[in-house]
């Protein structure tokens, strides 16, 4: 039953991505600017101009243009970047395995966090407590994140000298980041988590349960976490392309290599195949976090294999 | 329930809405900090453009309430005036985006069909992508400055106001109310402007109101990328961004627009909340 759905919402992923890669090989071409002008020297005549195009097949009908990248993608090719002057699947490689680190830390540490405030205030309660866990709420969906990460700076790199500025040296260069990214996912996880733990209380079984004279511990971990865990789930999967988005402001403020700070520099670069690659492998990202999100809810949820498969 | 006065029935809520402790502060400060863009240059104590290189990075103090930046600007008066661009762009770019939304999505909802799916896969796949990111590659296609964030905080929330509409005019489509108004033979514009938007508008211009907030948020962070507001504009976001470079010598020139713009969208989500309290729509929010 599962697998069959896995199936389906496998199926659904073709004609969506088709839609991502034609809108992204479309929306670079849209761009102002070209990037053959970046290259010319100052005097070329127009042949020298001419042969760049031709070279990097830009006067090819743009139907055309496409099927050649989309079946040069598939084969891990991604083409010469133009500006920078080196294959752009070197440079996807290189700066890949950053964010991948940096976004999985920050989808941890949001996880793990956020489940554990949210839990703890949905049983413990205590007013104090209620209204610092809604405080750090709000303060944790609104401050934008750059600015936070520029105040963590300040406060614990320049004042306390505990973690390096910018860079990606050692862990320590991690620990900043992380916590950037993670806060506002910890705020989110942490409501979701509560909300879903008090809306599970309220259920007959549960009340059923305490009168069978279970102890609260054992309800809590054998019928309300599976329960509650629903919702959390759904939303970490479409967090995953938040901590994405986040980590291209936060790989910018801390000067860390990644996929984001990639995008940002060849964005200002007109290197139109770095835009694509980087678009794509963030767009698949993301893609594949609604998946992994869709899936794991039909596992746990019958209701929602029947209705959607 | 169908409303009969949709202008009393908004102010009714809107004055429960400051009826509540949190509410007043939140909707006080917001009325406030409209009133301050509105007549910036008369709060404002210096010129927001005035430079005096002898007084550069200057910590805050007298005459500089809140210090001056790295040309000697004082940063009270950009933060006031900076207040006019953030709120302008953000609310602009909304109004814009709420417009077409709502547009879309009660035609969406209403036809349904052909028309309906294919605005739906377009807005589910805009839907899954973080507002920054859509904001950059728009910002990327039309160059910085001002117009090409508001379009881009525009574009970035559209898919948000066309699934709320949708949800609420296919929702409504289902109601006796509906049924009958259309078995008496009522044209569509008819049944659309008079009986299913007045009644699902509620809920949007709720979000609408939230999504002030993050525009602000998107705003400034555009701001920082150096994409928005060119210099000498200021503000809140572009201000952080030129303050970068003099973290460890002046950091109240981050500090500042920064904590003004949390405390106003802190205030902006407070006083939602107590409107979805006030116009009891908590559950027509979920469904989308």
């Amino acid at each position: 039953m599962i697998l069959r759905y896995t199936f389906f919402r496998l199926l659904m992923l073709i004609p969506v991505s088709f839609s991502i890669s034609v809108v992204i090989f479309m929306i670079v071409y849209l761009l102002p600017g070209d990037p053959i002008d970046n290259l010319l020297r100052v005097g070329s005549s127009a042949e020298d101009r001419a042969e760049l195009v031709a070279r990097y097949g830009l006067d090819r009908n743009l139907v055309v243009q496409y099927f050649v990248w989309i079946g040069n993608m598939f084969q891990g090719e991604f083409g010469q970047a133009i500006v920078l002057r080196r294959p752009v699947a070197d440079l996807v490689a290189q700066n890949l395995p950053y964010s991948l680190t940096l976004g999985g830390l920050a989808f941890l540490f949001s996880s793990v966090v956020g489940m554990t405030l949210g839990t703890l205030s949905a049983i413990v309660r205590n007013p104090v407590l209620d209204r610092f866990m809604r405080g750090f709420i709000l303060l944790g969906s609104t401050v934008p994140g750059f600015w936070l990460a520029l105040l963590l700076i300040l406060f614990f790199s320049v004042n306390l000298g505990w973690f390096p500025v910018s860079g990606a040296g050692g862990w320590d260069a991690l620990v900043l980041p992380v916590l950037t990214i993670g806060f506002g996912g910890v705020a989110l996880v942490a409501r979701v988590t509560r909300v879903a733990l008090l809306d599970a209380q309220r259920e007959d079984f549960v009340t059923l349960l305490h009168a069978k004279g279970l102890s609260s511990g054992t309800i809590l971990f054998r019928h309300l976490m599976p329960h509650a865990l629903l919702p959390v789930v759904t939303i970490l999967a479409l967090r995953i392309g938040w901590i994405l988005g986040g980590a291209v402001t936060v790989e910018f403020v801390f000067g860390r290599p990644g996929l984001g700070s990639l995008l940002i520099r060849a964005l200002g670069q007109r290197d139109y195949p770095v835009v694509q690659a980087c678009l794509l492998m963030l767009a698949l990202a993301v893609m594949l976090g609604t998946l992994i999100g869709d899936v794991a809810q039909a596992a746990m949820d019958p209701r929602i294999r029947e209705k959607k498969s | 329930m169908a409303i009969r006065s949709l202008d009393a029935f908004a102010r009714m809520s809107i004055g429960r809405a400051f009826a509540s402790g949190v509410g007043l502060v939140a909707g006080g400060f917001l009325i406030l900090l409209v009133l301050v863009a509105i007549f910036a240059p008369w709060i404002a104590p210096f010129d927001y453009a005035a430079q005096n290189l002898m007084n550069a990075n200057a910590a805050p103090g007298w005459p500089h309430l809140l210090g001056t930046d790295e040309f000697g600007r004082d940063v009270l008066s950009r933060v006031i005036h900076g207040a006019r661009t953030s709120l302008s762009v953000s609310a602009t770019a909304i109004a814009i985006s709420m417009t077409a939304g709502m547009t879309l999505g009660a035609a969406a909802g209403y036809f349904g069909g052909f028309f309906e799916r294919a605005v739906m896969t377009v807005v589910d796949l805009t839907w899954s992508f973080p507002d920054i990111l859509i904001a950059l590659i728009f910002v990327a296609i039309i160059g910085p400055g001002l117009t090409s964030t508001t379009f881009a905080i525009a574009i970035a929330y559209l898919a948000q106001f066309t699934r709320l509409t949708r949800a609420q005019i296919v929702r409504l489509k289902r109601e006796t109310f509906i049924e009958a108004t259309i078995n008496l033979g009522a044209k569509p514009s008819h049944i659309l402007l008079r009986h299913l938007m007045p009644n699902a508008i509620a809920p949007v211009i709720v979000v609408g109101m939230l999504a002030i907030g993050d525009g602000i948020v998107l705003e400034a962070t555009l701001g920082f990328f150096g994409l928005g507001a060119q210099p000498p504009t200021p503000s809140w976001g572009a201000m952080m961004s030129s303050g970068t470079a003099q973290l460890f010598l002046s950091p109240w020139v981050i500090i500042f627009p920064g904590v003004a713009v949390a405390i106003t969208v802190i205030a902006v989500n407070l006083f939602g909340d107590e409107l979805i309290r006030a116009l009891d729509i908590r559950d027509r929010l979920r469904g989308a």
